[in-house]
Parts: structure tokens; sequence; C-alpha cells
């Protein structure tokens, strides 16, 4: 063996297999890192490039004659009289605008006039009818509308419908694109911030442009609502039980066991116990917030008890001690003391349990919040009771608008996605300021 | 008169019975404080929970079981003038109002903490009854043993559990194939190499990952993931031509447990003590040899456990698999078909037109069961290695 070989100067062979080893495996460690990261990257990518354009809206203007003759022959306004004209009276005023419209701007097309009456969205007419049904006395004249321009119109501007795709669509044609083109071209068509798809009830299969999550924020509002009334006090008192007073015997033992289960129970059976207790048994309505809350409540529940239970026993002993020892109840030390230390990390705790339950999906699939709501639901109502009429919620909502054939319903629940996840960052933030500012290292 | 109002009527009594009583057994003794038993807010106190308490039970059971809704509203306005009255009565100044006080918060505290043993039983309960109906019109061996599902609203339906089943285990055992090498891995790098600027990046955003709802994942896989893998991996392989398959809900799944494995894993590692990685370390280990020979065998009962807490969540997770995997129940190998889930045929048998008297429609509830049983057993076998682990170095 020659002394270079065995130099302290020169690596041998087996140490440089070491390092080499070393070297792989902190490489694999950080690939696994990217890997999770470039996940996160591509998801918020998918998500918010599909998602953002919901949040604008392509709309013609137009001036709409509104004839006595066809609105109201009689002539004496008589609400209930003028309701007998459907949307598909108002349809061919619609159509006789853009037309006029069409020539005043001396653009020429070889559509049918049929055709043309297409590149207004079906929902544009019964805008058009609440508006006069309203107003009464606007019939007679003509009024300028900013009308819904239909979902393949709509899709054109935002890139999601080209005159390759249009040329195989039944729906629309390569000339109604550039129809279109020539309208926004000459100032007709405007795509806008669209606040209709945030504060808007959901719209039927065939006019995605229309539909908008009012009815799903409102539902979510509620849901929440219950949520928080109900799971905070209960989380609370559960955990000030088991942290602070209760022997350790074997029924509590049983209690601590089963919230840990329970927090690892697959949500989707917390939807069968709705459906069977909560419906079937109790019979509350379905599809109501209250029922949708009181899931989500039990579901959330262990969470909240977990998170409250650690806050609780951050809390260091001596606190306890000291108020005993100037003579406080053992509840008082607890209420007087203690918990007002701990309710920094409970409010977080409560606050990340609530996000959990605002983005949950499956067991309100199973009570009946995929109906197709268009009645914003009243908190209170004589029939229904507290938080009983019929809703959906924000989660749901993606869901529903997934199941539907036309393609842009996929841009809607993107854009609903991105709603629902504004929420959670807002949520989230609060709770994480709320951890930096109150929190107290013992 | 509805619930509600005689609820606000209840609250009202006892926030009046609140400030009521200390005036009642400060009047009776003359205003002198010293011959009093507690102090006089402990009086109100007593006196306001007496009312409260009972009339909220008695509204909140008698308002979720829907019996007497006529006469609950009455009933509840009656217990809370009585409790009025007789609360008002026992304000004496030699009543122990604090002793009394704090019993009755003792037993809220204990009746909120029964809540989760309520709802377990519920569960249970729900399910059990259900169930045994389904098994009076069907027989339990061809639920599990048979391998065809085609569910059929005329009847005569064959309900086999057997490729759903498969479905699932496959799905889930794909998906933890993805995610426990990449949580463990990254958990092993932002514990023993990753530096604090690091780790103040990386961990956060693996911690996004985890608070995403299942429904963005599910949709991520219908829109984004499901044709990239058609297109570019299925159809030229000649695989299959859906977009909905085992390999989409898997992949997307993978990403949706990383931080779950990775967070547990995490403080499973934290918790082995520095002195064996110093022992290690010592006698000339890289540290890559420390981490492999020390490090993850005494942690491995806990990893195991992590492993199986998510194996868990991916055999019960739904909105993934609804959106994802397809609702052909199918028992294949090729993982670019689509396959069903469990979860999936829940949710499709219980939403909808449903009929709770047909076996098509009560083979949820058995389904639902079966997955109870089965996250319950991998849940508490977790759980118990978890626990079992954390005690040995502390």
């Amino acid at each position: 063996m020659s002394a270079a070989k065995n130099s302290l100067l020169s690596v041998d062979a087996h140490t440089k297999k070491r390092n080499a080893a070393e070297k792989r495996f902190k490489a694999y460690g950080l690939s696994a890192i990217i890997i999770a990261m470039l996940a996160l990257a591509v998801l918020l990518t998918s998500v918010l490039s599909t998602g953002l354009n919901a949040f604008r809206q392509t709309y013609i203007t137009i001036e709409v004659p509104l004839p006595e003759t066809k609105l109201d022959k009689s002539g004496v306004r008589d609400i209930d009289v003028m309701k007998k004209v459907t949307t598909i009276g108002y349809n061919p005023l619609l159509r006789d605008g853009l037309l006029v419209a069409i020539e005043a701007a001396g653009i020429t097309t070889e559509l049918s006039n049929k055709d043309i009456g297409k590149l207004i969205s079906k929902e544009a007419p019964a805008t058009v009818r609440n508006h006069v049904l309203a107003n009464p006395d606007v019939i007679g004249g003509s009024m300028t509308f900013n009308l819904l321009a239909s979902g393949r119109i709509d899709g054109y501007f935002k890139g999601r419908v080209t005159m390759e795709s249009a040329a195989l669509d039944g729906n629309t044609s390569p000339e109604a694109l550039q129809l279109a083109q020539d309208l926004k071209d000459a100032g007709l068509i405007q795509t806008r911030f669209n606040w209709h798809f945030i504060f808007a009830p959901d719209a039927s299969d065939q006019r995605p442009e229309a539909a908008g999550l009012g009815v799903a924020i409102l539902g979510s509002l509620y849901m929440m609502t219950v949520v928080l009334v109900l799971a905070l006090p209960l989380g609370v008192a559960a955990s000030i039980y088991l942290e602070e007073f209760s022997p350790k015997n074997r029924w509590t033992d049983l209690i601590e066991v089963n919230i840990s289960n329970l927090a690892a129970v697959p949500s989707i059976v917390y939807g069968i116990l709705g459906l069977a207790i909560f419906i079937n048994f109790m019979e509350f309505n379905q599809s109501s917030p209250l029922v949708g809350g009181l899931v989500l409540t039990l579901m959330t529940l262990p969470t909240i008890i977990i998170s409250t239970r650690a806050s609780l026993k951050s809390v260091p002993p001596s606190i306890r001690d000291a108020a005993l020892g100037v003579g406080a109840s053992k509840m008082q030390s607890v209420f007087h003391h203690v918990l007002p230390l701990a309710a920094p990390g409970i409010l977080t705790g409560t606050i990340i349990g609530l996000a959990q339950a605002l983005g949950e999906t499956a067991p309100l699939l199973l009570i009946g919040m995929v109906a197709f709501v268009r009645e914003y639901p009243a908190a209170y109502s004589a029939d229904a009771g507290l938080f009983g009429e019929a809703s959906t919620a924000l989660p749901v909502q993606v869901f529903n608008w997934t199941q539907r054939a036309d393609p842009g319903f996929v841009e809607r629940a993107s854009g609903a996605i991105i709603t629902l996840l504004v929420f959670l960052l807002i949520m989230n933030t609060i709770a994480i300021i709320l951890r930096r500012k109150f929190e107290r290292r013992w | 008169m509805s619930l509600s109002t005689s609820v606000i009527i209840a609250i009202g009594l006892s926030i009046l019975a609140y400030y009521v009583a200390p005036r009642r057994v400060l009047f009776l003794t003359n205003g002198d404080r010293r011959s009093l038993s507690a102090l006089p807010r402990q009086y109100g106190l007593s006196a306001g929970l007496n009312v409260f308490l009972p009339t909220m039970l008695v509204a909140f059971i008698g308002g979720l079981s829907g019996y007497g809704s006529e006469m609950l509203p009455v009933i509840v306005i009656v217990i809370a003038i009585a409790m009025f009255v007789w609360s008002i009565f026992q304000t004496r100044p030699d009543f122990r109002a604090r002793n009394n006080a704090e019993r009755l918060i003792t037993l809220f505290l204990i009746g909120a903490s029964a809540v989760a043993i309520f709802t377990t039983i519920g569960i249970v309960l729900s399910m059990l009854f259900e169930t045994m109906n389904f098994f009076r019109d069907y027989s339990w061996t061809d639920f599990f043993f048979s391998a065809e599902w085609s569910p059929n609203f005329r009847g005569n339906s064959a309900l086999g559990i057997l490729p759903l089943l498969w479905g699932t285990l496959y799905i889930s055992f794909t998906a933890l194939i993805f995610a426990v090498p990449i949580g463990l891995f990254a958990a092993i790098y932002l514990s023993e190499y990753a530096g604090p600027r690091m780790r103040s990046v990386a961990k956060p955003a693996i911690e996004i990952l985890a608070g995403i709802p299942t429904i963005v994942y599910g949709l991520f896989a219908l829109i984004t993931v499901g044709p990239f893998l058609r297109d570019y991996f299925a159809a030229p392989l000649g695989l299959g031509q859906s977009a909905s398959s085992v390999m989409t809900a898997a992949l997307v799944m993978g990403v949706m447990l990383i931080p779950f494995v990775s967070s547990l894993s995490d403080d499973i590692i934290n918790a082995v003590p520095q002195t064996m990685r110093d022992g290690s370390l010592g006698l000339g280990a890289t540290k890559s040899e420390t981490i492999r020979k020390v490090v993850i065998p005494a942690a491995l009962p806990g990893i195991v456990g992590a492993i199986l807490l998510a194996a868990s969540r991916a055999i019960g997770e739904t909105m993934i698999v609804v959106l994802g995997a397809g609702a052909a129940a199918r028992l294949s190998l090729n993982p670019f078909e689509a396959m069903t889930t469990v979860t999936v045929k829940i949710v499709s048998q219980l939403t909808g037109d449903t009929d709770f008297a047909s076996p098509e429609t009560l083979v949820a509830f058995a389904l639902g069961l079966t997955l109870f049983v089965i996250t319950l057993c991998l849940n508490v076998f977790a759980l118990y290695i978890v626990r079992k682990y954390q005690e040995q170095y502390e």
C-alpha cells in the first residue's frame, strides 16, 4: 500500500462514495421540497388563470325600443296584465335594438337576423322585463340597456372561444364572432368588472354568463354563523372541563380517545349522520343552512377542542396557583385568569376550524345542498324558522358548476374557487395576526 | 308564539334574575354585605344560570327532536317563569350562591364534553339501523363478496362492494406512493438540513397545501391534471381515453397528502433526542448516514403511524375522487382507466331522488359503515403507535 493512497490530503474511494451518498441524500430532500412547492404553484396558477376571467363580463350596450303595442296593449299600465308578456315577448325587441345599432354603426354581416339575436344572452330579456315591470312609465319610448352578451361571445373576448372552435360549435359561428369584434371596435361591446358574479344568484344550465355566487355566499355565511355560535362555546366548555376539572378516570379517557378519533373520521360520514338524524329523523328542512351548520359544527368541534386544550395547557400552573393562593375558587381561577390568557390561542384555533368548515363539501352534498336555488334565503322566516330556507354553499356551488355541460361553467367554478380562497386567506391572515399580536410566551 | 320568541323572553328573564337577585339579597340584609354567604354578584350569577341553563336545554333538545313543537314555546316560557320565581325565593343571605353557580357551570362543562360521545353514538346508530334494513333486503354475502356493482333503480341490482373497495385501495395506495417519499424527504430536509431562512419559506408553503379545501384539488384534477395525463400519457401509450382515472385522482390526492405526511413526520423526527445524533456524528458518520441509520429507525414507529393516518385520510377522501376518478365500478389494473370508490358511490346513491325503502339507497349506509370501520381501525392503530412512541423519549 503506497503512502499517497492513504494521505489525508487526497480523498480515497470509499470516502468519495460516502460523500456522494451524502450529496445525493441532500438533493433528494431538496427536490422533495421543490416538488411540493411546484405542485402548489401549478395548482394556484391553474385555478387563477381559468378563474380570474369570471370576474370580467362582456356587455352589449343597445337602445331597446319599448313599444306600447307589444308590452301593454291595454294601455292602462296594470302590472298584472303586463306580466302576461313573457320574456319571449321581449326577445324580438332586443333583437330589433341590436339590428338598429349594427346598422347605425355601419357594420355589414351575412348573419341572419335570428343568429344576430343570439349574440345577446338569454338572460337579457328578463333583465329588460324586470326593469319595465318596475318602472312602467318607460313604455312607449326607448331605453339604453347594458345587456349581457351570450356565453360564447363572452368567451371569445376572454380567449376561451376561438374562430377555429366556433366553426365546430353549433351554438355560434366565426361570422358571429367577427360581428362581435366589429361591435367592440364600434364601442358597443365592453368587458367590465363583474359585480354580478359575486352578488347574483345561480342561473340555469343554458346561461353560464348570468350565473353568480350571491346565494352560495349568503348560505355559507349563515352556516358559519351557526358553527361559530354553537362550536365555540361548546368546544371551549368541553376543553375547560377536560383540561382543568376532569378527574383522570376511564370516563374521561374514553372522551379523549373519542375526540382524537372524531377528528380523523372522514367528513362524508358526518354527512350521513346529518342525513339520517337531522333530516330523516328530526325532519329539518333539506338543504337548509341550519342542518349544514349543525353538521359542520359536529365536524369542527374536535379541531376546536384540540387547539383550545393546547392553549389552555400552555398557560403556566403558577397563574392558577397564585389565584388559588389568594382565595379564588377553582372556577374563578379558570374563568378570571386562565381563560383570558388562553383567549388568543382559542380564537386562532376557532378561526382555523371555521376555515376548514367553510371549505368542506362532501357532507353538504348528502344533506341536499346541491339543489338549484335562485331565491336569496332569508335568515328567519315564519314557515322555515331560523336559517331554515333552502340554500347552497360556496364549495357546493363549485361542485354543482363542474357537473354542467356548458364550458362557460368551468370558468365560473374556478372563479368561485378564487372567491372561496380569498375568504380563507382573510380568515387565516386574521388568525396569524391575532397570534402574532396577542400570544404570550412564558 | 314561536320558539325563538319564547327563547328571547327566557333570556330576558335570566338577565332580569341576574340583576334582581343581588338587589333582593342586599335589601333583605339592609345593605349589610358582611352577613352574606357570597358576593352579591354571585347571587345574580346563580339566579341567572338557574333560569338560563334549564330553559336553553329544553329549547335546544325539544327543538332538535321536533317533538311537541306547538307546546314547546309555552313549556319553555313556563319553565323560565317557574325557575325565575324559585331562584328569587332561593336568594337569601344564608344561601351559598357561589357554590350553586359553580355547580351549574360544572354541569354545563360536563354536558359539553359529552357532546363528543353523543356524536360518535349518533354516527354509529344512524348507520347501523339503515344498514340492518339494507341487509334485510339484500344478502350480506353478496354485498361483501360479489365482484359486480350495477345498481338499478327498478330493482334486481347487483351491489357488491369489491370493485369499490378495489378502486378505493388502488387510488389510496398510489397516492401514498407519491406522498410518502416526498413528504418524508421534505420533513427530513426541513428538520435536519434547512437553515432558518429556508424553513421560514418552505414550511408555510407546504402548510398552505394543507389548508386548501379538497374541492379545489378536485377541480384541479378535473380541469388540469386529468386532461394533461390523458393527452400526454394515456392516449399516446394507448392505455385509455378517459380524463378521469386512477392516476389523476391519485396524483392530486398525493399532493394533498404531502403536508399531512411531512408535518406529522417533522414533529416525530424533532422528538428524536439530539444526543443520539451527536453520538452518531461523533463516531464519524456523515449526516445522511446518521439520518438513515439512527434518526429514521428511532422515529420509525411514529412515521408508520403518520403514514397510517395519511392512509385513513386517503380512504375517506371524497371530492378529489368524485371529480377525478370517475364513476365506473371496475376491477382493473390499468391506472389510466376510470374507477370508482366507496365515497363516490355514497355520494351518488344519496344525492338526487332517494327512496329510503329501496336497497339501492340503503346500500350507501352499509358503504358508510364499512368506510367508518376501516378508517376507525386505521386511526386507533395509528394513534396508539404515535402515542406509544411519543412517550418513549420523554
